[in-house]
């Protein structure tokens, strides 16, 4: 119905806001307009495409478009916060499953002729996104399964699992050789569907074998996959604003999970391949079993007093005040703090709880103003003059081990020093170790005082005291 | 079980065994509290603040004894005391048995069980009883507050119009607990603190209360004994380390003694020649006076003058801050006897193969139960493991060969693609890579706490992907129509559902 030049402006027009949206989302004030700027992106986007280039069956894509519009519109509404992590990943599966589709739709297609090298270009093309599609599909399921807890989410390490993964890449060079091969005959069904098999699988065995604690890191590699697969396709069906959009998503995603990595100080390479926190944990684990000393126990009503009585306060939440769905007990401790002229602030480990950024969004749903919220690095240094810490399930990153420790699976790692104040309070449940596996030397520090329980339970008593 | 708190009959003793807030917890444990008229009135702790916490209050001390089956109490029992104690019951006080061996038997003889608070083993598990480093903190304290009494200048140094005031310097002797308490109290008012100690491992300790560490220039010799205490040095070392106080005393305005051998009388430190040679109005507070003091001249119990120099010889300072050491005290006895109830029913349990309980114990039910076996644990540092180093964050220095065989291989390869792709290809080729540097600088800035949003707008932008399913949908191929439209509709779940949730989150974040 329009011309194909406008579709292009359209196009570009998108990709002007889709960079916009990303540009926008770097500080709070202008976050919102950004996401509006990506709805408006998306919209032209998909206008320009339907009158432009769809030629008939409107009445199933417009019922697609509606069904899948409101069930996503439904699921938005009802996650929980603490829920995001799985919402996240299961929306990457969907992007990974929609690139094998329009991949495979692609094969089958024939109705447009190519040859020779541009034939061969566009097999490979067609056989990448299938690839990297079908990775971020089985591996965003598997992270979604162990997000949920329906997986354990302790890594699972096959012996030899490196020459299983480099057998599969090898697998999925050798038969893409077949495929480009075959498809120049006409063929190659056979190879494309191997390949898929292997892909999934590699999807699968690559997330098994990461560990709960480097959940960030998946959780962001994966989403930077969804991008690469619609690049994939981008290039498959010639059609730029697929290209630029993919590239887009996929470099941010590379990013966020460098910068997870650099956050745990670990090597992306070592996360990926996985396996942490298991055999070197232990050893560790059981040398400093020497090392435990007595810990300090202390009840609500000397924890409300501690913190009445504080001047500067600092409450570093982790996966554990998610899990007991504490923020807004721990907001209402915060508000009565203040109004009693408590300075109290909020450090946020850069890998606290299970996707880049959850703690901002738990604290924020429980209306903790984001301006004394504060990352690792701008408060770290303020500790020694902090009066009291209250460590609200988390664990790893307050471990002191991983700055004295060099033998610790998480030796190097960034972590907030909380035990340079005068006093930590520790919410825990119980004496186990964190994620990495490694005992914690922080609960034993004569400034420690071990608050055992539920966290929202035990915080909805300390509201009380207070 | 009843425990019951007589008023100290020691004279000038103002502590008190518990304090309203303490009786609240010990009532947790399953205890009843019955407290004396007026026992901790010296503290300034009424009888009725005592019964507002729920304690039974009675009119005299043979009340207490006969009604009570634990009693506590601060100084160690008068004979009058011992006497009411009878088989069955317990006391828990300061006792000193190895200077009060009549006491002792005496009290074993009675056929009750008595734990001594000076006895608790000094093992890191029980410093939540050690009731000795309680009041020595006080005391260390205590004697600053005494010192400025008595010192008729600043501890601060000031330029006033008035003139310039030098600030006081203040030589702490023996960096234990007291010492370090007193470089804190001296510091905290403005002085300039020295401290020496024979114990090399409390340097950092004092160094960390911003107080500056004498050093012996000595051969290595190291003064630690056993639980944390210092031990007799040789006699060369006493010699340089009296020559050091001899230079000292005559620059520092105030001298802080605490030096304490476990058993010993206390070591003269400071000879009457040494006083003789400080400036008039020097103060010095021998916290070591009870033992004899480490000063020649002290006095115990009083504050004399000599050549100018006031020397105070109390030994009763934490009983001149009486509401803080009891308040200090309770919290000890009452995680004493926490440990003591395991059950929490009220019944207490003298446990003699726990460590705390044991060292604690000076007779049970009759008999003698006293020295304990040694303590295991030495409380100081272990002198065989090196404090661990930080790790330093490994950075090797980038090899450059690396990126260099890189950027070679990826250029290698850009030119082979260039050699035989197509143009179309390239131009897209082109536009990919000039996206991935976009998007590499726009999400450089993203604010860490935004990253969950953004990953929400990605996921919901990457579904760009329904383009190609659009692209595809007008197949007149059925099947091909069908997964395109399944496509699709998959797609769009994602692209509501990323903005909406986004939208929801952004919604959250407020000022």
């Amino acid at each position: 119905m329009i011309s194909s030049g406008i579709v292009t402006v359209s196009y570009i027009a998108a990709t002007v806001l889709f960079i916009l949206a990303l540009g926008g989302l770097s500080n709070q004030e202008t976050a919102r307009r950004g996401n509006w700027y990506g709805i408006s992106g998306m919209v032209i986007a998909l206008v320009a495409t339907v009158l432009g280039v769809v030629t008939q069956n409107y009445v199933i894509l417009m019922v697609a478009l509606l069904v899948g519009g409101s069930i996503g519109i439904v699921l938005a509404r009802r996650v929980k916060m603490t829920d995001m992590p799985e919402l996240v990943a299961i929306l990457h599966s969907l992007v990974g499953l929609a690139a094998v589709a329009v991949g495979y739709v692609s094969f089958m297609d024939h109705t447009s002729e190519l040859a020779g090298v541009e034939k061969t270009i566009h097999d490979i093309e067609t056989y990448l996104g299938i690839l990297i599609g079908a990775v971020t599909f089985s591996g965003s399921i598997i992270a979604f399964g162990k997000l949920s807890g329906r997986i354990g989410g302790s890594p699972l390490t096959l012996p030899g699992r490196h020459w299983f993964n480099l057998l599969l890449l090898l697998g999925a060079i050798w038969f893409g050789r077949e495929f480009v091969i075959q498809s120049a005959a006409g063929a190659g069904f056979a190879p494309l569907m191997i390949m898929t098999g292997i892909a999934l699988l590699f999807g699968i065995h690559m997330v098994m074998a990461i560990g709960g604690a480097d959940m960030p890191v998946v959780v962001s590699m994966l989403n930077s996959y969804s991008g690469w697969a619609a690049s994939a396709t981008g290039f498959m069906l010639g059609n730029d604003l697929l290209i630029v959009t993919g590239a887009l998503v996929g470099s941010s995603g590379a990013i966020l999970s460098y910068i997870m990595c650099r956050a745990m100080n670990r090597k992306f390479i070592a996360v990926i391949a996985g396996g942490f926190g298991t055999g070197g944990g232990k050893a560790a684990a059981a040398v400093e079993g020497e090392e435990q000393g007595e810990v300090v126990p202390i009840d609500t009503q000397e924890t409300a007093e501690l913190l009445a009585n504080a001047k500067e306060v600092m409450i570093i939440p982790g996966y554990g005040m998610a899990v007991a769905q504490a923020q807004h007990t721990v907001f209402e401790i915060t508000k009565a703090l203040r109004a009693k002229g408590v300075n109290v602030r909020f450090g946020i480990h850069p890998v606290a709880g299970r996707m880049p950024g959850h703690m901002n969004v738990l604290l924020a749903e429980a209306k903790v103003p984001y301006d004394i919220v504060f990352e690792m690095e701008e408060i770290n240094e303020d500790f020694p003059k902090v009066d009291v810490s209250v460590v609200i399930g988390a664990n790893d990153i307050v471990n002191p081990s991983a700055l004295t420790d060099p033998n610790s699976p998480i030796a190097g790692m960034p972590v907030l020093e909380c035990w340079k104040g005068k006093v930590s309070i520790v919410l825990k449940r119980s004496m186990a170790t964190g994620y990495a596996g490694v005992q914690n030397p922080l609960f034993f520090e004569e400034n420690t005082r071990m608050l055992f329980g539920d966290a929202k339970e035990t915080l909805d008593e300390v509201l009380k005291a207070l | 079980m009843k425990i019951g708190v007589p008023k100290e009959i020691f004279a000038g003793e103002r502590r008190v065994a518990t304090t309203p807030d303490v009786v609240g917890q010990l009532q947790k444990l399953g205890f009843s509290v019955l407290v004396e008229s007026g026992a901790g009135a010296e503290a300034n702790y009424s009888d009725d603040a005592y019964r507002a916490a729920g304690c039974e209050i009675v009119a005299g001390a043979d009340e207490v004894w006969s009604q009570a089956d634990i009693i506590m109490k601060v100084r160690g029992p008068e004979r009058e005391e011992a006497s009411r104690l009878t088989a069955g019951k317990t006391l828990i006080s300061f006792l000193w048995p190895a200077q009060n061996p009549e006491m002792l038997k005496l009290l074993s003889d009675s056929g009750a069980t008595v734990l001594a608070m000076d006895s608790v083993p000094r093992i890191s598990r029980a410093q939540k009883a050690d009731a000795l480093s309680s009041m020595a903190n006080i005391a260390g304290y205590r004697a600053i507050v005494e010192a400025a009494q008595h010192f008729g200048r600043f501890f601060t140094g000031q330029i006033t119009a008035a003139g310039k005031v030098p600030p006081a310097k203040v030589l702490v002797i023996g960096a234990g607990v007291a010492g370090l308490a007193a470089i804190g109290a001296a510091n905290s008012m403005g002085a300039i603190v020295r401290a020496f100690d024979t114990r090399p491992e409390v340097k950092e300790q004092v160094e960390s209360m911003n107080a500056e560490f004498l050093m012996l220039d000595f051969k290595d010799e190291d003064g630690s004994g056993e639980g944390g205490y210092a031990k007799t040095m040789s006699a060369e070392f006493i010699e340089a380390e009296m020559a050091l106080f001899a230079e000292q005393a005559k620059d520092v305005d105030i001298i802080v003694t605490t030096a304490l051998i476990p058993g010993k009388p206390a070591p003269r430190l400071i000879t009457a020649e040494m006083v003789s040679s400080m400036k008039d109005g020097s103060v010095i507070v021998d916290l070591a006076a009870e033992q004899g003091g480490n000063c020649e001249l002290t006095e115990p119990g009083k504050v004399a003058k000599a050549n100018g120099v006031t020397i105070i010889g109390y030994t009763d300072l934490p009983s001149r801050l009486a509401a803080q050491s009891s308040q200090l005290y309770a919290t000890n006895l009452r995680h004493l006897l926490t440990d003591l109830t395991p059950e929490k029913d009220g019944n207490i349990v003298v446990d003699m193969d726990d460590e705390l309980i044991r060292g604690a114990t000076v007779c049970k039910a009759g008999e003698t139960t006293w020295p304990p076996p040694a303590p295991k644990l030495s409380a100081a540092p272990k002198k065989t493991k090196p404090a661990p180093e930080p790790v330093v964050v490994e950075k090797k220095p980038p090899s450059k060969a690396g990126p260099i065989i890189g950027v070679i291989i990826a250029a290698a390869a850009l030119l082979g693609l260039g050699a035989v792709a197509p143009p179309d290809f390239m131009a897209h080729f082109t536009v990919f890579v000039l996206a991935c540097f976009v998007g590499y600088m726009v999400i450089w800035n993203v604010s860490a706490s935004l990253h969950t949003p953004l990953m929400s707008v990605t996921n919901a932008i990457s579904s760009i992907i329904v383009i190609g399913a659009l692209m595809q949908i007008s197949a007149t191929d059925t099947v091909t129509m069908w997964i395109a439209a399944a496509t699709v509709l998959i797609t769009s779940i994602n692209i509501a559902g990323g903005f909406a949730v986004t939208r929801r989150m952004l919604e959250m974040f407020r000022k």
